[in-house]
């Protein structure tokens, strides 16, 4: 079957918003590499090897030399235990994928693309070319950023004067919204959302996604229709 | 001492093994789930419950410019296409704070 150019070109338009907010975000990070010790040639390596904003954020943050091997992949796994739930949700509507592309296309498992993506399917299996169409455009923004930061390696401007850490959230409020069918919906936000930010002031560190989601979907459990019900009978 | 020498590089390999992990798992742990009723209700709840969960912070913890902003941003996002939405977000994000300092 040929390569559907269409869709992987669908994949680039819908996630240009989100690279052209990462690229500022990519060079800040390239900057506070390089203020570490990190080398350009490291900073890379890590940003295409681990392709995980927030972790590799936190990981700077903590870094030291010589590096704390442990400690660092410790945080790095715990800032990133949202994938977990993002990866089992995502792979209900791999279906269109060839099995060995399944294990390459879970590494660009990116919040932002699992959102776009997680949207498509709302209409059906996501097209891989949709996919590969938005993992290129951001693992490669990605990759240029936090070189052209950590070769510049003095700090280009806080990207929050320019609003860009606000982008993220506001992709997402927009994703969001295409979500809410049903004032079940309505519970589960209102649910997640406060156990979220209770969350985040009381426990230090990344919990407060995975105990936000997981308020969420334990209350889509409980509210779950007449309709899943029955459909649990009768299996 | 040998180790010490090669530290940035495991680490960086430590960290990629360690986000690969919990991005490939999700491929494996969908099988244990029967996916009708109950179960399938709460796996249709993950996007918007996560995604809920990402911008809580931001949207109800972090200051009333980020508070009003987000607010904004789901209004225009009900009459306006995304990129168009993230925009007036973005652009009152910005305001917002200058406004309040």
């Amino acid at each position: 079957m040929a390569f559907d150019w269409l869709e992987f070109r669908r994949g680039v338009v819908d996630i240009l918003p989100v690279v052209t907010a990462a690229l500022p975000i990519g060079l800040l990070f390239g900057t506070l590499a390089a203020a570490k010790g990190i080398t350009p040639v490291e900073a890379m390596a890590m940003s295409a090897t681990v392709f995980a904003g927030a972790a590799q954020f936190v990981a700077v943050d903590l870094w030291t030399n010589p590096a704390p091997v442990l400690l660092l992949t410790l945080t790095v796994f715990l800032v990133n235990i949202r994938h977990i739930m993002m990866g089992v949700s995502f792979a209900r509507h791999m279906g269109k994928f060839p099995p060995w592309q399944q294990p390459l296309a879970m590494f660009f498992l990116v919040d932002e693309m699992w959102a776009f993506a997680e949207r498509r399917a709302l209409a059906g299996p996501v097209p891989p070319a949709y996919w590969w169409g938005m993992s290129v455009a951001l693992w490669g923004q990605w990759l240029l950023g936090t070189t052209v930061g950590s070769l510049l390696g003095r700090s280009l401007g806080d990207p929050r004067n320019f609003g860009f850490d606000f982008a993220f959230t506001a992709t997402f409020v927009c994703i969001l919204i295409g979500f809410i069918r049903n004032w079940r919906t309505g519970a589960v936000l209102a649910v997640s959302g406060a156990a979220a930010a209770i969350a985040k002031l009381a426990i230090p560190g990344a919990w407060y996604i995975a105990i936000g989601g997981l308020a969420g979907v334990a209350v889509a459990y409980l509210l779950a229709g007449d309709e899943a019900r029955e459909a649990e009978v009768g299996s | 001492m040998t180790l010490a020498a090669y530290a940035t590089e495991l680490t960086i390999a430590g960290m990629a093994i360690a986000t690969y992990l919990t991005r490939v798992s999700g491929l494996y742990l969908v099988r244990f789930f029967n996916v009708q009723g109950r179960t399938k209700a709460a796996l249709d709840a993950m996007p918007p419950a996560i995604l809920m969960a990402v911008i809580a912070p931001v949207a109800f913890a972090t200051g009333l410019a980020e508070t009003a902003a987000t607010a904004i941003t789901a209004v225009a996002a009900l009459r306006f296409p995304l990129i168009v939405a993230v925009a007036i977000g973005v652009a009152s994000v910005v305001a917002l704070r200058q406004l309040m300092g």
